[in-house]
């Protein structure tokens, strides 16, 4: 087994040595497995954010493998579990902490709050505002990073960054729902879990 | 005529609706928007007990399906 300042020393050393040091003190917490949040739980750990909290309900289908990081392996298993096996493949020190459980208005502030990053990653609209109205009355100290639009296969160029409120970024082309007619690809919605990556290590690193 | 509220940086004549009349009338699923008034996000109760006043600031911002 590699371990853990080997794995360290192999984090691209073209960057000065803080950087590596913010991502890995950082924490930031993901809300839902998904398209989103799956790939942007890789793309986390790989960047070497030192602690990650990752929440859904719901276990692996077929019709994820899509589009999600998952694997035919992890069909009917929590993607908590099947997340943390992922991650743990890519760098076993990451503190990888899962809960499966729905989020809801009630306990999304008591979830959250602690973290200063928390990426909703939800699939429906009504949950991506319940999720994001909470964290930003309730909890003051934390920021938002959102996808919003990413479903179809038009042009990736598209999907943008956008910081809507002091406390909220918004990912995504704004408007491409899924819906009868138009699902949800690879390219476009890893292309927005990427923009809501990035956002996180900008932040982490002290970037607007 | 109804005094001037801004919303999403645009002059709107809207003071004295509640936002939930002004979401309403506008074609907003309020169950789908994050409200920001006057610099506070209004939880979905809020929206139905909020009168816009004159020179009030609003954000809305909706959200879509998918992810």
């Amino acid at each position: 087994m590699i371990g853990k300042e080997e794995l360290e020393k192999a984090f691209d050393a073209r960057f000065p040595e803080t950087v590596r040091k913010k991502l890995q003190a950082a924490r930031v917490a993901v809300a839902g497995l998904g398209g989103l949040g799956s790939n942007i739980a890789v793309m986390l750990t790989r960047c070497g954010v030192g602690h990650l909290f990752l929440v859904d309900f719901d276990v692996v289908d077929m019709t994820n493998l899509n589009r999600q990081a998952y694997r035919l392996p992890h069909l009917g298993r929590p993607k908590t579990e099947a997340i943390r096996e992922i991650l743990a493949e890519i760098n076993p020190y990451v503190e990888v902490e899962t809960l499966c459980v729905r989020v809801t208005g009630e306990n999304a502030a008591e979830l959250f709050g602690e973290f200063p990053i928390v990426c909703e990653a939800f699939d429906k609209p009504e949950n991506k505002a319940m999720l994001i109205s909470t964290i930003l009355k309730s909890c003051p100290g934390t920021t938002v990073i959102s996808g919003n639009g990413m479903a179809g296969y038009g042009e990736a160029n598209g999907i943008r960054t956008a910081r809507k409120l002091s406390r909220l970024y918004v990912c995504g082309d704004g408007v491409t729902e899924a819906s009868p007619g138009v699902g949800l690809l690879a390219p476009r919605v890893a292309v927005c879990a990427g923009h809501q990556a990035n956002q996180a290590v900008r932040l982490i690193l002290g970037e607007e | 005529m109804r005094a001037v509220v801004t919303v999403n940086g645009e002059a709107v004549k809207a003071a004295g609706m509640t936002v939930l009349h002004y979401l309403e009338r506008e074609g907003y699923d309020p169950g789908r928007v994050v409200v920001e008034h006057n610099f506070k996000i209004l939880s979905r109760g809020d929206l139905d007990n909020t009168v816009l006043q004159e020179n009030d600031q609003v954000e809305i911002l909706c959200f879509v399906g998918g992810g």
